[in-house]
């Protein structure tokens, strides 16, 4: 039985420092489908302790109103993972996402310390989720059985400025680099049925280039990305968005699904499109998308 | 807990607290400076005192230089300022004494 | 007495100050009173001249003495150098006792707070204050009260004779020699000299201070020679960097532009936005990020302004270039984009008095026409009274401007504010100091949500059917209170310092010393 939220919708996923109070104290306002709280790379090295004080407390107290609460740990080659990893399960993270994954064996280590936190905190055992965040060559490689790695694991994300140091080149603004990358991964994720995320775009300057970056990837099959600022989040948010026509079309198929499943009927026709019950997921997942946007006005 | 040497935890930034703890003596020397202490004073003053209580902190110097923190980072930055004055930085008893 | 924003108002300093307690927006409505006049002396022989060398010499010539109340504008903003330079030859010269009635004073006048220490300033009328003279009035410097009054409830004062001012001087970016002054032409351009035309009428010695002699006649004048007694030429009257700054950057800050965004919708959504509507913004981001995404929607809707009053800035003035506002009446110029447009579009953006801005005891002001006003707030309490002058440590630190003017005109006063600045929550029961009444708020915006004054049904209607987050301002006090915990009230002393005069002249509330924070167990 796997985890109900595995599947949320996760369009916008914006990091946030742990160790600024400013920062984490009312990120719900800008209403991201998940706030990643890095312990990682915004927290400096000297203050690694501090950041997860505030962590604990933040999770503890702080009502994030519904907003998934992704917590990004320091890598496994660092000194500082299995006490990020204990406080991200005593606080009640709702998701770990692993710096810096390479193979289906650094999945299973952080799934090992967790399990031992859930244990150790009173926690139900499985109830924290883990993502892969992939930031080298090896680890895009290896993304399908990082995928497979886990029951707990939402999926994997691309962190496109240290893959892109691994890959000899830099990040371009064309986005021929990630190419490669962006392909392997989303294929891997679909196949072995988990959610697939884009790496961020820093230049808030370039609205209009980070706009075009968002509808390729979402043509590309993306779930969603890694966002640096709250005014990337709408952005997103509009071109995920479903049309009216999808919309109408998506609950079409919701319907004669569900009423000719009972009549036994495997293949049938809406709107003169064939249809069997592999429709079924992606029609739900529309609705799910226009409930979110604010556009579904049905009753499904 | 003692306080074993000084140690600091916080910055002077917006919506945080910069917290100072030093070996003391006969109980809690306590000092208050904030940006909102009209409103906030007596309620900085409450969680900080509770913070120590519940380490178990009885005889120290504190200092908290607040910039209008909420309670959970003023919580935050005692019990990391507490901790780093011990060189503690691993299996912390979070959900216990911290909470 | 109790007034009519359930204010307590001591009996002593309704006896000190002759004033009556606020009894409600519209209750002066129709009050009959005759005007105040000056004392002129007349300028028969063309012979004499009117140029002095020496503020030392103009005081002179005036018949300075003690107790005298002295006026000034602050179209110079934190870039003036007037009212410095004549303070610090009246504290030289010894007078005492002196009153000063300025329509705001800022930062840039904190030299002056030693003069309040001496006695040489003994009272202070003024829309507000920042920096070390609000702290100095709040720890009980200042001998008498002091008034912060609106920029309507100034002219009212001055115009109704409540205040008499006995020497006006009025700092000139450009002046010829017989006393016609401009707010351009000079080297510290302001764009409009709006809040120094009443002083120029209504006090008995008008001097004009100025840093460019032009050559007669300095037409078109904002200030005629008939009302101008002296010019004084200094090197300067003050910093044109701090004058008139250059265009804010349109913020970036999400939280600014969500309000924004919201406002705009809330704008968009009532029966007022229809050709022809007219509109006035403050400065704030949000405000100016409402302004720019409101362009856009009036563009996409071919919905044009009738006019838009200011206090203005750029956004304001570009909305003139592409031709979406009729015409721009104008009492403030906050940055150089405003300054250059008052220039540029002589026949449509036009300079107004203060008296016709916002005098609530004139035949008919400005605001009375405004369907919108967009406003900022320290504070807004559960019955919408704003407060925009006392700060959250209890210090004097704002002005009033024409925020009670405005809010009592518009038929639609939005107030936008974050919820929460750092810990203190912008929303509470009660508010630390009531300046603008709540009964003339219309609507709170805040990035958490929206909150309608529930006198207003019609606009709770209006936005049935709108995605706004519209929830009451109970809920909104309760959010913040949640997050920050319930603030305790700021711990005055007993003396007061100060009163929040209503711009029809009662009493809105009144302001006590500060005294230092203890904690009490």
């Amino acid at each position: 039985m796997s985890h109900p939220n595995k599947k949320r919708l996760r369009r916008s996923m914006m990091f946030l420092n742990c160790q600024k109070p400013g920062l984490i104290k009312d990120p719900y306002i800008y209403k991201p489908d998940s706030i990643m709280l890095d312990l990682e790379d915004a927290v400096a090295e000297n203050q690694k302790d501090a950041a997860r004080y505030s962590l604990y407390h933040a999770l503890q107290e702080i009502d994030y109103r519904g907003v998934e609460r992704v917590v990004r740990i320091n890598g496994l080659d660092t000194p500082h993972w299995r006490e990020d990893i204990r406080v991200c399960v005593a606080g009640g993270a709702d998701t770990i996402r692993i710096a810096k994954t390479e193979s289906a064996r650094d999945v299973h280590i952080v799934e090992e310390h967790v399990l031992a936190a859930e244990r150790e905190f009173g926690r139900p055992e499985g109830s924290t989720l883990l993502m892969a965040a992939l930031e080298s060559c090896r680890g895009v490689l290896h993304a399908l059985e990082v995928c497979e790695s886990s029951d707990r694991l939402i999926g994997i994300a691309l962190s496109g400025g240290d893959y892109t140091k691994d890959l000899q080149t830099v990040i371009t603004g064309t986005g021929v680099e990630l190419q490669g990358a962006r392909q392997q991964m989303i294929i891997a994720a679909r196949a072995a049925g988990v959610q697939c995320w884009d790496t961020v775009f820093t230049n808030l300057d370039a609205m209009d280039v980070f706009e075009e970056e968002v509808k390729m990837i979402k043509m590309m099959g993306f779930d969603g990305k890694s966002l640096v600022n709250p005014r990337q989040i709408d952005i997103v948010h509009k071109i995920f968005t479903p049309s009216q026509k999808e919309i109408i079309f998506a609950e079409k198929v919701v319907r004669e699904i569900d009423e000719k499943k009972s009549l036994g009927i495997g293949v049938f026709t809406v709107d003169g499109k064939m249809i069997d019950i592999a429709f079924y997921d992606g029609a739900k997942r529309t609705i799910d998308l226009a409930k979110a946007s604010g556009v579904y006005e049905g009753d499904l | 807990m003692e306080i074993k040497k000084a140690a600091m935890a916080g910055t002077l930034e917006s919506s945080d607290a910069q917290v100072t703890v030093e070996p003391g003596e006969n109980g809690i020397d306590l000092s208050i400076e904030s940006s909102v202490i009209h409103q906030f004073g007596r309620q900085i003053r409450a969680t900080v005192l509770e913070t120590l209580n519940r380490l178990q902190v009885t005889d120290a110097k504190v200092t908290v230089v607040d910039k209008g923190a909420l309670d959970c980072t003023l919580k935050a930055r005692v019990e990391c300022a507490v901790y780093r004055s011990n060189g503690i930085t691993e299996n912390l008893p979070w959900g216990g004494v911290i909470k | 007495m109790i007034n009519a924003v359930g204010r307590e108002i001591p009996e002593e300093i309704l006896k000190i100050t002759g004033k009556e307690g606020y009894q409600g927006a519209k209750a002066k409505d129709n009050f009959e009173f005759t005007r105040g006049a000056a004392r002129i002396r007349a300028m028969v022989d063309p012979t004499r001249s009117k140029v002095v060398d020496s503020i030392h010499d103009v005081l002179v010539k005036c018949g300075m003495r003690d107790g005298m109340t002295i006026s000034f504008h602050h179209h110079f903003r934190e870039g003036d150098y007037v009212v410095n330079m004549v303070m610090e030859e009246i504290h030289r010269m010894g007078f005492k006792d002196i009153s000063i009635c300025a329509t705001s004073l800022g930062k840039a006048h904190d030299p002056i707070v030693p003069m309040i220490e001496d006695g040489t300033v003994t009272s202070i009328r003024s829309s507000g204050v920042r920096g070390k003279i609000g702290q100095a009035i709040s720890t009980g410097k200042l001998k008498n009260l002091a008034v912060m009054c609106s920029h309507g409830g100034r002219v009212r004062a001055i115009e109704s004779g409540e205040v008499h001012i006995d020497i006006a001087f009025i700092g000139a970016p450009s002046a010829d020699e017989y006393g016609n002054l401009k707010a351009n032409g000079g080297k510290s351009n302001c764009g409009v000299l709006s809040y120094a035309m009443a002083d120029a009428q209504y006090a008995d010695k008008v001097v004009a201070v100025t840093d460019t002699l032009v050559p007669f006649p300095n037409v078109p004048a904002s200030i005629s020679m008939t009302n101008v007694d002296y010019v004084v030429v200094v090197d300067e009257i003050g910093n044109p960097a701090k004058i008139a700054t250059g265009a804010a950057k349109p913020t970036t800050d999400m939280r600014k532009l969500r309000m924004a965004d919201y406002c705009t919708q809330f704008v968009i959504n009532t029966p007022y936005f229809k050709d022809g509507f007219s509109y006035q913004t403050g400065v704030g981001g949000a405000s100016i990020a409402s302004t720019i995404s409101l362009a856009e929607e009036m563009e996409k809707r071919g919905i044009r302004m009738g006019f838009g009053v200011g206090g203005l800035t750029t956004p304001m003035c570009s909305l003139l270039e592409r031709d979406l506002v009729g015409v721009l009446v104008d009492t403030q110029d906050f940055d150089l984009g405003a300054v250059e447009s008052i220039q540029k579009h002589p026949d449509r953006h036009i300079e107004i008095s203060a008296s016709e801005y916002a005098n609530p005891f004139n035949k008919g002001a400005y605001v009375n026409k405004l369907d919108f006003v967009i406003l900022a707030a320290l504070e807004v309490d559960v019955n919408f009274n704003c407060n925009v002058v006392v700060g959250s440590d209890g210090v004097i630190t704002g002005a009033q401007g024409g925020h009670p003017d405005t809010a009592a005109g518009a038929k639609c006063t939005i107030v936008i504010a974050p919820l929460l600045q750092g810990r203190i929550p912008a929303v509470c029961t009660s508010v630390t100091t009531v300046t603008t009444p709540g009964e003339t708020v219309d609507v709170l915006i805040t990035d958490y949500g929206i909150a309608i004054n529930p006198r207003r049904q019609d606009l709770i209607d209006c936005m049935k059917g709108t995605k706004l987050p519209i929830c009451t301002i109970e809920e909104l006090r309760d959010m913040a209170y949640s997050i920050v915990g319930e603030p305790d009230p700021v711990q005055f002393g007993d003396r007061v310092v100060g009163i929040i005069e209503g711009r029809d002249g009662t009493v809105m509330d009144v302001v006590r010393e500060i005294k230092p924070y203890e904690f009490r167990d």
